[in-house]
């Protein structure tokens, strides 16, 4: 029993895991907040394309801001919210279909984040951390604006819980009860947009997407309501962090990745338990 | 509680249209409607008094769902206006759409109540909970269509028929005087379909006008008060005597219906059914 408890408590005399388990903790938690409607509505590889295509802005914080993350921070948000209502007004779009359109747009936006980044000098190891994430590399400022912004996000998940839920189910319900459809579209992609910025300390642009779906869709195999596929969902992201951290420590392979294979692990043994045919 | 008031009367707005007096309950007026340049209806006008019932039919792709969409305000025509009391569908909370069932995604988390409740969210306003008065509309709604019973079953474990039962609660939750339905016979058993042809006739009684667009003539011409036959043009306009005559159908479905007749009496033959329309 001791053994347990020290194996446990052993890590948090560092604070980077402290800080890093609390990061991983709530932004894991948001993302999976905000996925179940990305799950609910098919919007995954919307926010895989999101993820990807804000690397550019990220690289000109980077390199215009020294390596300060605050810089990388607020160029990243811009550039996601751009992106966000971007990728929005392409899907109105006629002539081509949705997915061809962002798979253009933002592969191309990823080419461009990866040329500017690599005119700098320690071009491996700030692509890397860009790409996979550097949760134990959050600091305390970091932390805070973590805090702040998953409040704010939360809160308008919360507020705006029964028109994001009609116009998710029944948009045209949601024209006959004359709600300012296309507001609330944006908006939700603007929470998307926030979310994947403030999450991507954790595990970066290319595992973004496992943060928002992976979790939801486990509590979606696991309930028909949406507060409790909600609640669910943030219980089962909080708990591949803790488990994925602390994976990453005793293993010593990257806490990322750790984070997302578990999480993929819970996945998979409840689609496996639910296997039976209904 | 001068402060929720506000509140109210700032995210409300006084969205809902007055209905203005002696006017028709839905004037559709010379409506048209093209699809990148391919023409869906045409100059299509009628009008509908409270509580009427009226049948729409055609065959596939006749503009039905066109027409009903125009009708709710969620398609803008081309040319043409629809006036719904006298203003425009846009300003009404009170015409309730109710989808194709193949339209809806019945995996969704959500249990039967909370289906109905979303007819509710039009009224309350934003950043506002469901109240005492919202739970008790919703209940006599699920009631009314006898699924009281189901309140908490989720949506995806529904029969057809009782699928439809609770978008039609959702349309009284939603306190709707004009109701659209979208093909609501679709793939039902026929006693599912006696079920909600029986909801409908409660709901006359109530004032409530419907328009359901549907493919089974018979069923048309046996349980309907108007029948509106419609081929991208109105055809016909009026009660199931007046419109089933060998020159309107012929007019409407073309090679696709084969009169025959059998003792003096017409018979309609094969309508090519049913996805879409």
């Amino acid at each position: 029993m001791g053994e347990v408890w020290r194996l446990l408590l052993d890590p948090l005399q560092h604070m980077f895991m402290v800080r890093g388990l609390i990061a991983a903790v709530m932004a894991g938690g948001l993302c999976a907040l905000v996925g179940t409607y990305v799950v609910l509505r098919g919007m995954a590889f919307f926010g895989d394309a999101l993820a990807h295509s804000i690397l550019p802005g990220l690289a000109l914080g980077y390199l215009l801001g020294g390596g300060s993350r605050d810089a990388l921070f607020w160029w990243g948000l811009g550039t996601a919210i751009l992106a966000a209502l971007g990728i929005g007004a392409l899907s109105r779009g006629q002539q081509l279909k949705e997915d061809t359109a962002i798979g253009v747009l933002f592969a191309g936006a990823m080419a461009l984040g990866v040329v500017m980044i690599s005119t700098s000098r320690s071009y491996a190891v700030d692509l890397a951390h860009l790409l996979f994430g550097d949760v134990l590399g959050v600091g305390d400022r970091d932390l805070l604006r973590l805090t702040i912004f998953a409040g704010i996000v939360a809160a308008a998940v919360v507020f705006f819980y029964k028109e994001f839920l009609v116009i998710s189910f029944d948009p045209v319900l949601a024209i006959t009860l004359r709600l300012p459809t296309r507001l609330f579209e944006n908006l939700l992609r603007i929470l998307i947009a926030i979310t994947v910025v403030v999450a991507l300390q954790t595990v970066g642009v290319a595992l973004m997407v496992a943060m928002l779906v992976t979790p939801a869709a486990t509590a979606y195999l696991l309930t028909h309501r949406l507060p409790a596929m909600m609640a669910l969902s943030v219980l089962l992201a909080a708990l591949s962090a803790v488990v994925g951290l602390y994976a990453s420590y005793y293993a010593g392979v990257a806490s990322g990745a750790a984070i997302v294979l578990t999480a993929t692990g819970l996945f998979l043994i409840v689609r496996w338990i639910r296997r039976t045919p209904s | 509680m001068a402060l929720m008031n506000w509140w109210r009367m700032v995210t409300l707005r006084e969205r809902e249209a007055r209905h203005a007096p002696g006017e028709p309950l839905l004037e559709v007026s010379r409506v048209s409607m093209h699809y990148n340049g391919v023409l869906a209806l045409e100059e299509i006008s009628f009008t509908v008094e409270p509580g009427e019932r009226i049948a729409i039919v055609g065959p596939n792709g006749a503009g039905k769902s066109t027409l009903l969409k125009i009708i709710a305000g969620v398609l803008t025509p081309t040319a043409g206006s629809v006036r719904v009391y006298g203003h425009g569908p846009q300003g009404h909370l009170c015409i309730a759409y109710i989808p194709q069932r193949n339209q809806v995604d019945w995996n969704f988390p959500l249990t039967v109540a909370d289906v109905v409740m979303m007819g509710r969210v039009g009224k309350m306003g934003l950043l506002r909970h469901p109240g005492a008065r919202d739970w008790e509309v919703v209940r006599r709604a699920l009631e009314q269509v006898g699924l009281t019973d189901l309140a908490h079953r989720p949506i995806r474990a529904l029969s057809g028929g009782q699928q439809q039962r609770m978008f039609i609660a959702r349309a009284l939750a939603q306190e709707a005087e004009l109701l659209l339905m979208d093909e609501p016979f679709t793939g039902l058993d026929l006693p599912a379909q006696e079920g909600i042809l029986e909801i409908l006739e409660r709901l006359r009684q109530q004032g409530v006008t419907v328009l359901v667009a549907t493919h089974d003539l018979d069923q048309a011409a046996a349980y309907f008060d108007r029948v509106l036959l419609l081929n991208r043009r109105l055809i016909a306009f009026g009660s199931p005597e007046e419109v089933f005559t060998p020159e309107a159908l012929r007019a409407a479905y073309g090679g696709h219906l084969r009169l025959v007749s059998i003792g003096g009496e017409l018979i309609a033959v094969g309508d090519t059914c049913c996805e879409g329309g």
